[in-house]
């Protein structure tokens, strides 16, 4: 498989673009793997990498249902940050974000890491109270984050409305500078193809309909529609439809599956260099390098597997940043879906062991799950690799929820749903 | 835009209603001999079905009284509304 580079870039340009090979191998799946993953998309294919390149695991096999990153990989609106209000939290995704910032140049492709910076807008005396404690605590767990006041905020987000009369006024905000955004496609494609150039099997329109179990009860492979395939270890990486595949293995999850909306706009001349988030309305927005406004908010507020979302929802939120920013009360969206997200009661991932041995569990992102991408699979390949639970995943085991060792970020760190 | 039959007030917008989630869970009895591990169950588990969902939701703008609702969550087709108390309506045949 060739390396990426300008030099290449160049060469194929000359050559009409007709070299280039594709990014990944499609094989038939084997009879046996040492590790299957279930799901394709960026958790599931990030942890397939690392266990080839960390674990020296290289007979391992991605399946998925539909297509790479078809699911909330390529259904999010982008934003990577790590300002966490809990420690176990803050450790977890400030170790995502490092990832993040040399993801590029480890998988040869470029996933457009832009470290454009997060605010956070707080929108009364209570709000900027929240955000200092918020804050506070995210830099005494060694995050950047960092009080702006609402000149700073103006000077950053010219389209905001901050006068006084503001249908929401700005009272300052939080800002974390290594925030930013990264192409979703990107990562789901750039560690697919390092996966797959490492030995990994991509198995793409295979789904798994059942799990085949030994006389103990130990999962020892999966059953797809493309026939059985024997496994070491199954690892279970899908988010929404998390607890459909636990109820094939017989377990059940503290998780329920919401619709997340995203919308994107017509592309614009540049308006926003850096990534919004309001406390009061829950709606985020940042610009991407084609010019659309990338812009999201809460949940549709009922269980849903339907990928689209709801009326109710869509206007809550884009009303609400017409308010904010009224200059684009005239621009018009191109497109609008939702992802199924998997919400947890403590808004924290659930990493490592299920109650069925031999299969593991990354699940729980709920609404922030891009983020998390490289750190999801780092600590899953560390868990099916070696058996026990990396550090940083220990505190968010499935068993917490019996010990009442929660992890609270749904209240803590500003999640509007 | 669902339209959701409210048992008092008859079809209105979901706009009007909030949705309070997986109905029918009983709490473990008697409290003392509950293990750690049903409490937790009872808390915080749920079925999270991708089909017929029997859920309870509230008419938060409107009469203000809870009833049951069996829903689709692949379609959010609403199949049976009825009141708190009364069991699963019988949808043999729509599951």
């Amino acid at each position: 498989m060739e390396r990426y580079s300008a030099w290449r870039l160049f060469r194929e340009a000359l050559n009409g673009h007709r070299g280039w090979t594709p990014a990944w191998r499609s094989p038939s799946p084997k009879r046996r793997y040492d590790a299957v993953i279930i799901g394709g998309g960026g958790h599931g294919l990030a942890t397939a990498y690392y266990l080839a390149k960390n674990h020296g695991m290289t007979n391992v096999a991605v399946v998925e249902r539909g297509w790479l990153g078809g699911g909330n990989t390529g259904r999010n609106t982008t934003i990577v940050r790590s300002n966490y209000y809990h420690r176990e939290s803050a450790r977890l995704y400030d170790f995502s974000v490092r990832l993040y910032e040399s993801l590029s140049r480890e998988l040869n492709y470029n996933v457009m890491f832009s470290q454009r910076g997060v605010i956070t807008l707080a929108h009364s005396r209570h709000d900027l109270e929240v955000v200092a404690r918020w804050a506070g605590a995210a830099q005494l767990h060694g995050v950047d984050a960092e009080m702006v006041s609402v000149d700073e905020i103006k000077r950053r987000i010219p389209l905001l409305d901050t006068s006084p009369s503001a249908r929401f006024p700005v009272w300052g905000g939080l800002m974390q500078r290594r925030g930013g955004t990264a192409r979703h496609d990107a990562v789901a494609w750039g560690y697919a193809r390092a996966a797959s150039r490492l030995g990994v099997d991509i198995i793409q329109n295979c789904e798994v309909t059942g799990f085949s179990r030994n006389e103990r009860g130990r999962v020892v492979g999966v059953e797809t529609s493309l026939g059985p395939i024997a496994a070491g270890v199954v690892g279970l990486a899908v988010a929404g439809h998390s607890t459909v595949l636990a109820d094939l293995a017989g377990f059940r999850l503290p998780v329920t599956s919401y619709a997340l909306q995203a919308f994107v706009s017509e592309p614009l001349k540049p308006v926003m260099d850096t990534v919004m988030l309001s406390l009061a309305t829950g709606a985020y927005i940042s610009q991407s390098d084609k010019g659309g406004l990338v812009i999201g908010g809460g949940l549709d507020l009922y269980p849903s597997y339907a990928q689209r979302g709801n009326l109710p929802t869509a206007q809550r939120v884009i009303g609400a940043l017409a308010d904010q920013m009224p200059a684009l009360g005239r621009v018009r969206l191109l497109r609008q879906w939702a992802g199924i997200v998997d919400v947890v009661p403590d808004s924290s991932p659930i990493l490592g062991e299920t109650p069925v041995e031999g299969l593991f569990i990354n699940c729980g992102w709920g609404t922030g799950g891009f983020k998390a991408i490289p750190a999801g699979g780092t600590l899953l390949a560390h868990h099916l690799a070696t058996g026990e639970p990396h550090p940083l995943a220990e505190p968010f085991g499935l068993r917490r929820f019996a010990t009442g060792a929660l992890i609270d970020e749904a209240a803590a760190s500003g999640i509007a749903h | 835009m669902l339209l959701i039959p409210c048992p008092w007030c008859g079809p209105r917008d979901e706009i009007e209603f909030r949705c309070g989630g997986q109905s029918h869970i009983q709490r473990p009895e008697p409290f003392d001999a509950v293990s750690d591990e049903a409490w937790a169950d009872y808390l915080f588990t749920r079925i999270n079905p991708k089909g017929v969902s029997y859920e309870r939701w509230l008419h938060v703008f409107g009469c203000r009284q809870w009833f049951n609702v069996a829903r689709d969550t692949r379609t959010h087709e609403i199949h049976a509304v009825y009141r708190m108390g009364e069991p699963k309506p019988d949808l043999r045949g729509v599951e």
